[in-house]
């Protein structure tokens, strides 16, 4: 599974702010770090910022915190925002003909366990398993 | 018994134990299994390599339970740990009842001389897959089959049937 690259930017924008929640982050500063286009993330920014995830914080030495609870928010949520993850997509020519039943028999399968992986993961989950990498040469 | 910070001790299973595991997860799941317990203790709580861990609140009271073993080349896998079933007293949560029970399970499976703890869980049980993923567990290298037992053919001989 590859990601999209918005929901990537969010989830290094979420899980920067969230390992610091006292601390303001640019958006520049995100991007920079992550070398993800500025633009884009100002927009995936305002997308979190709607959904309660991050505040922002306007005038000079302003940016954005971490406004969510870690370990309650899990990857789920952030990734449904910007793509479609185990959600059933439209009828397709075919769907109904029995290769199309078995297929969609499959492609289930292979969605719950996406979904289920992404629901037990929370961000102060993640931000262990990120530590564990930090903690590695 | 050791007392820990919160008040909790842990502490191997007794015969006595096994009417509060019976009605802590009778409490959880809604089911009343009295003998499936009863057998567990006899299968679990008695044997070397085997753990039946229990939880106690300061006043005594039972709040958690833990079984594990280690098994030994199932599915082709080395020696491993499996931690098959884990309660906690709705009431005690957020005490860290269950990681404790979990380290002090995967303690006694180190001393065994295994260095990987298994466990499995249905794949819509978000709260206790949260839970063991929190402890810094993750999808491991097997992954669970099943079918429908009518889907086969009913003429397949059993054992000691010729065909």
């Amino acid at each position: 599974m590859r990601l999209q690259k918005a929901t990537q930017c969010a989830l290094f924008a979420v899980l920067e702010l969230a390992q610091n929640p006292e601390q303001q982050v640019s958006a520049a500063d995100i991007a920079e770090k992550y070398s993800i286009s500025a633009n884009h993330l100002a927009k995936v920014m305002r997308d979190l910022s709607r959904a309660g995830l991050v505040d922002s914080m306007r005038g000079a030495g302003g940016g954005y915190r971490f406004s969510g609870n870690a370990k309650r928010v899990t990857l789920y949520e952030i990734v449904k925002m910007f793509e479609d993850v185990g959600q059933e997509g439209r009828q397709e020519a075919g769907d109904d003909s029995p290769i199309g039943r078995a297929l969609k028999q499959v492609t289930t399968e292979i969605d719950e366990i996406t979904v289920s992986t992404l629901k037990s993961i929370t961000l102060s989950t993640l931000m262990k398993l990120t530590q564990r990498h930090q903690s590695q040469p | 018994m050791p007392k820990l910070d919160n008040g909790l001790a842990i502490r191997n299973s007794e015969s006595s134990d096994v009417p509060s595991v019976v009605k802590l997860d009778a409490r959880i799941t809604g089911i009343n299994k009295a003998d499936y317990w009863a057998d567990m203790f006899e299968r679990y709580g008695k044997r070397e390599n085997r753990y039946f861990l229990v939880a106690e609140d300061p006043e005594g009271k039972v709040v958690g339970f833990i079984i594990g073993e280690v098994r030994a080349w199932e599915f082709g896998s080395p020696p491993s740990g499996w931690v098959f079933a884990l309660g906690v007293d709705p009431d005690a949560r957020l005490m860290r009842v269950g990681t404790i029970l979990f380290e002090s399970i995967c303690a006694c499976l180190r001393k065994s001389g295994v260095d990987t703890v298994r466990t499995m869980l249905a794949r819509d049980d978000e709260l206790n897959m949260a839970f063991f993923r929190s402890l810094g567990m993750m999808g491991g290298p097997f992954i669970q089959l099943e079918m429908g037992l009518s889907a086969l053919s009913s003429d397949a001989p059993t054992a000691g049937e010729k065909t």
